[in-house]
């Protein structure tokens, strides 16, 4: 008899995914251009021999505290759970990290791998901005070459973010093709990479990408859900209740989610761009209304149309704004271990000022779709209830285009 | 015997090699493809590579980009693609046709409705950049059973262990990739080359096309000494870029330069012998 998604979810053992071959069921694996292959079973076996390596893993913790200023706090929201009188709301700080978001702890774990390769050139991609400055920030310290692939669209929305890259030695690489954003930069750092393998590192920023990434990048933001697990048994001498965080790729919803996917009370609540709203077309919701389909080097939920081909994204945050999302996400949507729901730019909009005017803290606007979740699952849940939001980053990169958005100007 | 198969013994018996153009179909308009077809075809193509557009061709650089852009702005898809091989087989039984793209529309089609689509039309090898045998899953067996070939890259990274595997899987014939990077690029070295082609000649009795960076007749022909297909693309399709407004200039420029090819090819077998 053919096992129910409920058995499945009963048996499955959480942290043996993906397999060798990097699935997660029918999503991930490794689809990309031959002369990749060589350099990615490489890759494959110097992570899987520095995964477990004391040494390595005392440098990655090292740099964590001493350089990117780890663990971050768990800080209870009491003001805002107060005010929407549900469930007692804990912040998981990933925006004090140093370069202000989650992303500094997969750059600074893959460069200390490419150290260990002996590779001198790194590259990166970068949305919004906060991966390539990670990535470039972590290539100064480290005394390696940077180049950051950037959507042409995205270095105007993200200035901020294109001068700090450029301060801290990288060179920022404009790409005007397809669509001008985060997936054509991921194509063009691909195409870098293709020609450069032998001295070149690809340090991708999210959980997507073909085997290892998605297992790399997800080991490395773990640190996110493990502290957090810590964290709250000792504040509140429990599990939560329910996690949240916003998926665009997926990196810092995976580091959170990971440690507690064994932990069957625990839910897990994924939040997409919305964007103008589902019905309009105008968003960046795979896991919500996109199909499978074959991206960036895996299988998972991408936004394409009848024929396969990839279609424009829309949302306010440039983090967000990519048409797939990681392998893993995919397959606990599935599996129904995950859910997923979108949050529109207005409601994040609403999500970020409540925070800010009620906690004091500005948190990006990738982040505003978590809390903007977290707001209405809180009302649901209960007042007995404990909900970890990830905080994955500040806002201070965002302040333009808030100010754009609301007609004001700077 | 295959279309492929056909030719390759056809030239083998006339001690000539295979010139194999490529063209993304749908570029610079659907209406110009099935003649450009049969244009190269005259000029001396021995197998017609067509490329299925995808909006996110990460294995390709910014020629051929630009020639996805170009036909997806005509919203070719790939069922468009297959009713010009369609009607490129009604006046020309013999070339053969290899589809070359990317995975994600030959799996939003679903591999046996593909397949099956793909023969009917009269395609005869299909070649997905991002798609190693590894990979495959029933694809394999769906190719197999409508008679088409799988045709696969191997590059210069490639191991020995590898290209073992993928000569395993392949039909056809094999596709070297003649450097490290995306297609268009020009850094070509004929002796490595020549030395890779060797090696998997003793692995495999299937012929080795050659590709990636032949962008002259001078490049082709010296290319042509060591292997038993020469595949151009980026060359051509820079033809097209430069004339997309003016059909009958793309016809005659990208003709143009795959006869000279041609000539310079022979001229090499020639003086060879």
């Amino acid at each position: 008899m053919a096992k129910t998604v409920e058995d499945m979810q009963m048996t499955v053992d959480y942290s043996q995914f993906p397999d060798v071959d990097g699935h997660f069921g029918t999503y991930g694996g490794r689809f990309v251009p031959e002369t990749l292959m060589a350099p990615l079973a490489e890759l494959s076996e110097a992570y899987l021999r520095y995964r477990n390596d004391p040494e390595f893993l005392r440098e990655f913790d090292n740099d964590a505290t001493q350089f990117v200023g780890r663990p971050s706090p768990l800080y209870f929201a009491e003001r805002w759970s107060k005010k929407i009188g549900g469930a007692r709301i804990y912040l998981k700080r990933e925006d004090l990290n140093h370069t202000g978001a989650h992303k500094i702890n997969n750059a600074l774990g893959q460069a200390l791998l490419a150290k260990r390769m002996g590779k001198q050139r790194v590259i990166a991609e970068t949305g919004a901005g906060q991966h390539g400055v990670a990535t470039a920030t972590v290539a100064a310290r480290l005394g390696m070459d940077c180049v950051v692939y950037m959507g042409a669209d995205d270095i105007q929305r993200q200035s901020p973010n294109v001068f700090r890259m450029r301060l801290l030695g990288a060179k920022v690489v404009p790409v005007t093709s397809g669509t001008r954003t985060l997936k054509d930069a991921l194509n063009e750092a691909m195409r870098d990479w293709v020609t450069n393998v032998d001295d070149t590192f690809y340090i991708i920023g999210t959980v997507a990408g073909p085997h290892p990434y998605p297992l790399m990048v997800r080991d490395f933001q773990t640190i996110i859900g493990r502290e957090t697990r810590e964290q709250i048994l000792e504040q509140e001498g429990r599990l939560p209740d329910a996690l949240v965080a916003c998926v665009g790729g997926g990196s810092n919803a995976i580091g959170l989610f990971h440690p507690f996917l064994n932990d069957a009370s625990v839910q897990m609540h994924g939040v997409e761009a919305g964007g103008s709203g589902i019905a309009s077309g105008q968003h960046a919701a795979p896991l919500c209304a996109g199909k499978p389909g074959v991206l960036h080097g895996n299988r998972t939920y991408l936004m394409e149309d009848e024929w396969g081909q990839i279609i424009g994204t829309h949302s306010i945050s440039a983090g967000l704004d990519y048409p797939g999302v990681g392998p893993e996400h995919a397959w606990l949507k599935d599996l129904k271990r995950a859910v997923y729901c979108s949050v529109t730019d207005e409601e994040a909009m609403q999500g970020f000022h409540a925070v800010t005017r009620t906690e004091g803290i500005i948190p990006a606007l990738e982040t505003a779709h978590a809390l903007a979740r977290a707001e209405t699952l809180a009302k649901e849940l209960g007042p007995d209830k404990i909900i970890v939001v990830n905080l994955s980053g500040r806002g201070d990169k965002d302040l333009q285009t808030v100010a754009n958005h609301e007609g004001i100007t700077l | 015997m295959s279309r492929i198969e056909a030719r390759f013994e056809a030239l083998k018996a006339q001690g000539r090699r295979a010139l194999i153009p490529y063209v993304t179909a749908g570029d610079p308009n659907p209406g110009l493809t099935v003649r450009l077809m049969h244009g190269l075809v005259e000029a001396g193509a021995d197998i017609v590579e067509l490329g299925v557009p995808f909006s996110d061709p990460i294995g390709d650089g910014p020629v051929i980009q630009l020639a996805c852009e170009r036909s997806l702005a005509h919203g070719t898809s790939i069922r468009d693609v297959l009713n010009m091989v369609r009607e490129f087989r009604e006046t020309d039984s013999e070339t053969p046709v290899v589809l070359m793209g990317y995975m994600n529309p030959i799996e939003v089609m679903g591999y046996p409705r593909f397949a099956e689509a793909a023969a009917e039309a009269g395609v005869d090898g299909v070649l997905t950049v991002d798609m190693p045998p590894e990979e495959m899953g029933d694809l394999s067996e769906c190719l197999a059973g409508a008679g088409l070939d799988p045709i696969f890259l191997i590059a210069p990274t490639t191991t020995e262990a590898r290209m073992q595997v993928i000569c395993d899987h392949a039909r056809g014939f094999i596709y070297y990739v003649s450097l490290k990077g995306v297609t268009g690029s020009d850094s070509l070295d004929i002796g490595a080359v020549a030395a890779r082609v060797d090696r998997l000649n003793q692995m495999t009795g299937l012929p080795v096309g050659v590709g990636f960076g032949i962008s002259t007749a001078e490049k082709a022909a010296q290319m042509s000494q060591a292997a038993d297909a020469i595949v151009v693309g980026s060359a051509l399709v820079r033809q097209i870029q430069e004339n997309a407004d003016d059909d009958a200039a793309v016809l005659s420029k990208v003709t143009g330069l795959l006869a000279s090819m041609r000539s310079a090819m022979d001229a090499e077998v020639t003086a060879a012998v």
